[in-house]
């Protein structure tokens, strides 16, 4: 038998007063452990897959989607963009890098991406099994795409047409796996890479074997009616483009480009030349990134007040449990001091429990938190929210036992001043 | 002698000052405290468990004299050495009642008696791990005496230990507290109006009302 025996008797003597006390403190505890993950997840993760991009140059439109559909994937392209003009800004002093993107089909909805080898480098990709594509249909799988479509080295597929799943098979042309990543924790964990070249040419086929059968407005159609190619050349035997933009004597098109900065001159100049003298737009993900937290912040401030409002609830129902307890127990706590209790033993025993209470809280408040953001990744299809792990840990959960430390010792603090200022005889002769 | 009280004095706030006459105790010897109510029989008794602190004299036990001790002291000279059983059982009701022995040697910080055995010298060892709730009055009354006996005392005081316990169980009380006190040579204050312990015990204080 020691205090906190005691205190824990007390509190599991009275299972529906103290549940309910834990459970509201856990809830508002849930939100906050909620809103922390979200909100380090995500911006760890948008830092970490633009780090290196420093500008993103596509078709004319919406500025923000554009940085969502080429940085993160998750927006549709906003169109594409001829290559010859592409490569007219790859030529600027201003510019150190350029990889060029091509998008337009997806398998199981994940995206397939025409990039050049300069990509893997960017996210400093590892592969634990094969190498990088070196011929057209040739792709490397990042590590969720590969265990998410089950295939192996060697294995074939076939990609449909646009951006999410149920547009209509490319038949025609089989992807073949030569590579596949290791999990890095970032974009290209989910993505399909393969050349610029293969998604060329399986649009080639596709426009020639069928009519346009546009089945998306905002789907990509990367040169359909190119026409094929020279006769007698088999596009499956030529190398691709390892660096830089492939070659082709066609007129063709990618979706977009990422820009590194050569110097700080160019974050100034550069946006604005491709802004207003191309029909291209650039825009730059650090800024876009900014502005899309600063119009998500006005709901996250929102549901910071409701965990807090919560929170605040909690501490006071606490107090009041903790009160009235207290005075239902003022006898009980006059024969303690009898039985040779010091104040300071009773005090310490009205703080145990408030303290018990809401560590108990904040224990399960992170528990929910975490199985609720488990709940939600589980039961959601959309890509955004698949991006948050729920099962990563956050030293700044720590802050989540301080408040609740904080909770529990402030609603103990009357009760316990009560109790250290009672009188024994009086409360024992009082019958 | 083990206890004496001289010329012991207490005045609650706004009223006028209680006397006490002075008395004094062997080790294994019983006393009947009586008096009319008003006349501070409970006063009395807190005194000489040091829960009050008179306003002259002094309450000597074994030696100690109470008043000298402060704070935690007092708390923990009185856990140790004083046991009281009250008029009603009081008993922890989130504990069982062998819980209820253990924090009483936990609070005294005194590994006095053993719990088992001193249940079952008061016959209620099948009710060791029942929850308190769960007993009738007078086995109830027999764990509060069971809680002060625990730590060994040198003093034990009663108040009216026995007004809400029918014929034979307050025969058994009273038994019960002069028996395990002469066995531990402690010695019993005993605060009643009641009849059937008058007859119990032979030596009688009576407190005179002011």
């Amino acid at each position: 038998m020691n205090l906190l025996t005691l205190s824990w008797k007390y509190l599991s003597f009275r299972p529906l007063a103290t549940g309910l006390n834990v459970i509201l403190l856990a809830f508002g505890l849930a939100i906050i452990t909620v809103l922390l993950l979200v909100q380090h997840q995500f911006e760890q993760k948008m830092t970490r897959d633009a780090a290196g991009i420093d500008l993103v140059v596509g078709a004319k439109g919406s500025p923000l989607q554009l940085i969502l559909s080429s940085v993160y994937h998750i927006d549709f392209p906003t169109g594409n963009i001829k290559m010859e003009e592409a490569q007219r800004i790859s030529r600027s002093r201003l510019v150190k890098q350029v990889i060029p993107l091509a998008m337009g089909d997806n398998v199981q909805g994940l995206r397939i991406l025409g990039t050049n080898h300069d990509y893997l480098d960017l996210y400093a990709v590892k592969f634990i099994a094969g190498k990088a594509w070196e011929k057209p249909f040739e792709v490397t799988l990042g590590a969720e795409s590969a265990q998410i479509l089950g295939l192996k080295l060697g294995d074939t597929f076939s990609g449909s047409h646009g951006i999410s799943v149920g547009s209509h098979d490319h038949d025609q042309h089989a992807f073949r796996v030569t590579g596949i990543l290791a999990p890095s924790g970032k974009v290209v964990d989910r993505l399909v890479l393969t050349s610029i070249e293969s998604v060329w040419y399986t649009h080639d086929e596709a426009g020639g074997a069928e009519p346009d059968t546009t089945t998306q407005g905002e789907e990509v159609r990367i040169a359909e009616e190119e026409g094929t190619l020279a006769e007698g050349i088999d596009p499956h035997l030529l190398p691709v483009a390892a660096r830089g933009f492939p070659i082709s004597d066609q007129e063709r098109e990618v979706t977009t480009l990422l820009i590194r900065y050569r110097n700080p001159m160019a974050a100034i100049q550069l946006p604005r030349m491709i802004n207003s003298g191309t029909s291209m737009q650039a825009a730059s993900p650090a800024f876009e990134m900014a502005r899309l937290f600063e119009l998500l912040g006005v709901g996250i401030s929102l549901l910071q007040g409701l965990a807090i409002a919560l929170v605040v609830i909690a501490g006071l129902s606490i107090f009041i449990a903790l009160y009235n307890s207290l005075k239902e127990r003022k006898y009980d706590l006059a024969i303690l001091r009898a039985l040779g209790a010091s104040r300071f033993q009773l005090v310490t025993l009205v703080f145990l429990e408030g303290i018990s209470l809401t560590i108990l809280g904040a224990i399960f408040g992170i528990a929910f938190g975490h199985g609720f953001l488990a709940l939600i990744v589980e039961f959601t299809s959309q890509e955004v929210v698949s991006l948050v792990d729920p099962w990563v840990f956050l030293p700044e959960e720590g802050l989540i036992f301080g408040y609740a430390l904080a909770v529990g010792i402030i609603a103990s603090l009357i009760p316990a001043w009560s109790a250290y200022q009672m009188s024994i005889a009086k409360q024992l002769t009082k019958t | 002698m083990l206890l004496q009280s001289t010329s012991l004095s207490f005045a609650y706030p706004g009223q006028p000052s209680l006397s006490f006459p002075d008395f004094s105790l062997s080790g294994g010897d019983a006393v009947l405290l009586l008096g009319k109510s008003g006349s501070g029989k409970t006063t009395f008794l807190n005194l000489l468990s040091g829960l009050l602190s008179p306003s002259h004299g002094q309450v000597i036990l074994d030696g100690t004299v109470l008043s000298a001790l402060q704070g935690h002291h007092l708390d923990l000279f009185r856990g140790q050495h004083i046991g009281i059983v009250f008029q009603k059982p009081h008993l922890i009701a989130a504990l069982t009642v062998k819980q209820n022995l253990e924090l009483a040697q936990f609070l005294s910080k005194k590994k006095g008696g053993s719990p088992a055995d001193l249940l079952q010298d008061l016959g209620i060892a099948g009710k060791a791990s029942a929850a308190v709730g769960t007993l009738s009055e007078g086995e109830a009354q027999r764990v509060s005496i069971a809680r002060a006996l625990i730590n060994i005392p040198k003093l034990i005081l009663a108040d009216e230990p026995t007004s809400s316990l029918d014929d034979e169980h307050a025969q058994r009380v009273i038994t019960l507290l002069k028996g395990e006190a002469a066995k531990i040579g402690a010695a019993l204050v005993i605060v009643t109006h009641d009849q059937r312990v008058k007859s119990e015990v032979s030596q009688v204080l009576e407190l005179k009302s002011a």
